[in-house]
Order: C-alpha cells, then sequence, then structure tokens
C-alpha cells in the first residue's frame, strides 16, 4: 500500500462506517451516469414484459402496472464510481409479485431498456423481496434521467444492476453479458465485496 | 511526474507509468489515496493524453468540497507516488477504426476524455470529418486553450468554442448555453451517421445529446459520459 503523502480525507463523522462498502464515500447528491441519450418514451406506449425461459410472457402497460400492489422500500445505493446515497426511499412493485404465478427453470435474467442498454443478474437476486420496477424517487415520479418512467431496483448490487428505464425482463438459462459486463464491468457486482471490474 | 496547471481550477498530472500497458482514448483510471493510518479514498479520472503520447496524463478540476480533487490540484507534489487502476471503460472510446464523421461535444472538464480523442485523431492521422464542440463559462476557464487554437490553426480542425457567462472583447464565437440552433449549426447533419461523443455535467449532456435526438440523429450514435452532481 502506497501512502499518500500530506494525504489526511475527509472523513465523515455523520456516517455509520458500516453502512458504507469499502472503496466508496457517501454523497447527498444524485449522480447520472448513463452511455447515452435519455430516451423519452410516452406512458402511452410504455409496456413491461416477463419473457424468455417461462411458460407463457406476461406484460403490463402502465396504468395496469400502476395498479400492481407496491412498496416503498427505503434502501442505500452504490455506484461502481464510487459514490453510495444513504436512505433512499422509493416506490415500486416487487420483482416477486411480477413473477408471481410464472413458471420457470431459469436461473438468470438480462433486463432490456429504452435505448438499447441491458444488465445480467442471477434470478435469485431479484426475488426474495430484493428488488423493485420502481417508479417513484422520494416522494415523486422518477426523472427521465434517473431512469423514469421506471426501473430496476436492487440495491444490494453495483447501482449499474438497477437498469434504468426497464421494459422487459428476460429469463435465461445462462449468464449472458449486459452491457458494461462485456465492456470489462464484473458480471455479478457485489459492492461488499468491491466487484467493480472483470477479475475482481 | 509532472505537474501543469491548465487553469484557476484544473491540474493537469503527467505521469511516467512504470509496465504501463496502453490505453484507448476516453477511458479513465481509478486513483486511490490512502492516509498515514490507512484511510482511503479513491476516485475515477478521465485520461487526458492519447495512447500515442508515451505517458499518461490526468486532467483534474478541483471541486471545492472534494476530498481527492484538492489533494491532486493542490497538495501532490514531483517525486510522490499515485496508486492507479486502469485504464478502465471501453464504450467512451474513440479509435480510428470507428470511423466518423467524428463530432465532440465537451462542457467544462467534461472535455477532457475528447482531448484524448483529439490527441488520437492528429496521431494516428485521422481522416474522416471532424467536428468539435467546447462549452466553457469564459475563455480563462477553457482547458488547454493554447493547444486546441494550434490544432484549428496549424491543423485546420473545426474546433468552436461557445462562452456561457463571460466573453472577451472582439469574441466572435459562440456566447450562449448549447441549444438546437447551436447544435444544428455545429453538428453533422443528421443524415451523416455521425458519431457523436458528448462529456459533460449532466445537464449540458442532456441539452447537447438530447437536443441530438430532436434534431434527427440516431440515439444509437451518440455516446454520453456525464459527471458532477444533479443536485436532486
Amino acid at each position: 500500500m502506497t501512502i499518500s503523502r500530506g494525504f489526511r480525507g475527509r472523513r465523515r463523522t455523520d456516517v455509520d462506517p458500516a453502512r458504507v462498502p469499502p472503496g466508496q464515500y457517501v454523497t447527498g447528491d444524485f449522480p447520472v451516469l448513463s452511455a447515452g441519450p435519455t430516451p423519452h418514451t410516452r406512458l402511452s406506449d410504455w409496456t413491461f414484459e416477463i419473457r424468455g425461459a417461462v411458460d407463457a410472457p406476461v406484460w403490463w402497460g402502465w396504468e395496469d402496472f400502476l395498479a400492481l400492489p407496491s412498496e416503498t422500500p427505503t434502501v442505500d445505493i452504490h455506484c461502481v464510481t464510487k459514490w453510495s446515497k444513504l436512505d433512499t426511499t422509493w416506490r415500486g412493485v416487487p420483482v416477486d409479485t411480477l413473477l408471481d404465478g410464472v413458471e420457470t427453470a431459469a436461473g438468470y435474467v438480462l433486463a432490456f431498456c429504452d435505448g438499447g442498454y441491458t444488465t445480467n443478474l442471477p434470478l435469485r437476486d431479484i426475488t426474495g423481496g430484493k428488488a423493485w420496477i420502481a417508479y417513484e424517487y422520494q416522494g415523486g415520479p422518477l426523472a427521465p434521467e434517473h431512469g423514469g418512467p421506471a426501473r430496476l431496483l436492487v440495491p444490494h448490487l453495483y447501482f449499474w444492476k438497477s437498469a434504468k428505464w426497464v421494459r422487459a425482463l428476460e429469463l435465461r438459462d445462462d449468464d449472458e453479458p449486459g452491457f458494461w459486463e462485456t465492456y470489462g464491468y464484473h458480471m455479478y457486482g457485489d459492492p461488499w465485496k468491491e466487484q467493480r471490474y472483470r477479475g475482481d | 511526474m509532472q505537474l501543469v496547471d491548465e487553469t484557476a481550477r484544473t491540474r493537469s498530472i503527467v505521469l511516467d507509468v512504470p509496465a504501463w500497458a496502453g490505453h484507448r482514448a476516453g477511458q479513465h483510471v481509478d486513483v486511490r489515496l490512502t492516509a498515514a493510518d490507512g484511510y482511503q479514498a479513491q476516485r475515477s479520472y478521465s485520461i487526458a493524453s492519447a495512447p500515442e503520447d508515451g505517458y499518461v496524463v490526468l486532467t483534474v478540476q478541483r471541486l471545492d468540497d472534494g476530498e481527492v480533487s484538492p489533494y491532486l490540484t493542490q497538495e501532490l507534489r514531483i517525486g510522490d507516488e499515485l496508486e492507479l487502476r486502469g485504464p478502465i471503460g471501453g464504450y467512451f472510446i474513440w479509435e480510428a477504426k470507428l470511423g466518423g464523421p467524428l463530432f465532440l461535444v465537451g462542457g467544462g472538464s467534461g472535455f477532457v476524455p475528447l482531448r484524448a480523442m483529439l490527441r488520437h485523431y492528429l496521431a494516428v492521422g485521422g481522416t474522416v470529418p471532424l467536428r468539435v464542440l467546447y462549452s466553457s463559462r469564459s475563455l480563462p476557464d477553457v482547458i488547454y486553450r493554447e493547444e486546441l487554437i494550434r490544432m484549428r490553426e496549424d491543423h485546420g480542425l473545426d474546433i468552436r468554442f461557445t462562452l456561457t457567462r463571460r466573453q472577451p472583447t472582439g469574441w466572435s464565437g459562440y456566447a450562449r448555453r448549447i441549444d438546437l440552433p447551436l447544435l444544428a449549426e455545429v453538428a453533422f447533419p443528421s443524415g451523416a451517421r455521425s458519431l457523436t461523443y458528448v462529456c459533460g455535467p449532466t445537464e449540458f449532456v442532456e441539452a447537447a445529446a438530447g437536443g441530438l435526438v430532436e434534431l434527427g440523429h440516431g440515439a444509437s450514435g451518440i455516446r454520453t459520459e456525464r459527471f458532477g452532481p444533479t443536485g436532486t
């Protein structure tokens, strides 16, 4: 380890260190990162679909989706670019609810989004109360640059897995790398193990 | 190591990295600082040099409430060691084989990775049509100012500036934030299927990338990189 001469750091005393994964810093801002222009899909054109290795695909339009039972999780989020944000509150539909009644033997899921973005996750990481399709943030509609109208929310993994502008979950037998995963980012992305890049 | 003050708030750190495996223009590195008691902080910084330059340059903008950038811009001295990881990133890159026409749009210190692309373009004798738009608050805030003006004069590159807050007397460039008419004037026609790289603060990227889409440019030809807070 190289000691950086003269570096003391600006440690925050108002943050419980046990809530901050290694290599992360806590910010009050909500930085935006995305690989391309922000899509602006009309709600009348918006659908959400569960497809792939399922007995029968299911989908919802915007109004039907909002009518599904929702939850308001308050969670900490961790971006691979090093910022973490604590106690963010969302409203969304639990993925468990969406998969209710879907028969599948798949082990993985590939999320598809407006703009062509994809990301891959093990199915067990978005079930069991661990993930939502979120459409509100801090009590208001989710802003387009933050993934609105709806994004995947999987707070226990690095935030690139919480795909913005999500439109479909494709259940798969194999773990197919998504967008950032093909560009050298980690297939799984556990912030507590600092799985940022391939090989971590 | 060499330190170059580019503007009042930005400094370039020219690094001699042993066993550097090379990088592609547009990639970044993670810089990790370690205090004497083991406390660590890390941040990502774009590489400002071209792969052909033979050294690695990071241009860092000082954020007053930052943790790493004040150290890198004010405390770091020649002879100090810096812990780097990288290069990282494989999407926001341009290399000659990706072709063009190439449109580089930078806001503030978001110009840093585009400078790597520009230097790469010149180093490989780039032939695809190139246009560059750099938005800055004022002329003294333009990073690599003299180099860019030289590129314009010596190589005839189409590099244009817009100064959003203060303009020098007799300024003949643009003098406003990026908007649709400005983009329509500077960008290639939408039918040219150009490859566009936009980097800057979020509102800047929204205006530039969103504006190009509104003008009929295909979203798949626009690559973005954003930094900085959104304030929400």
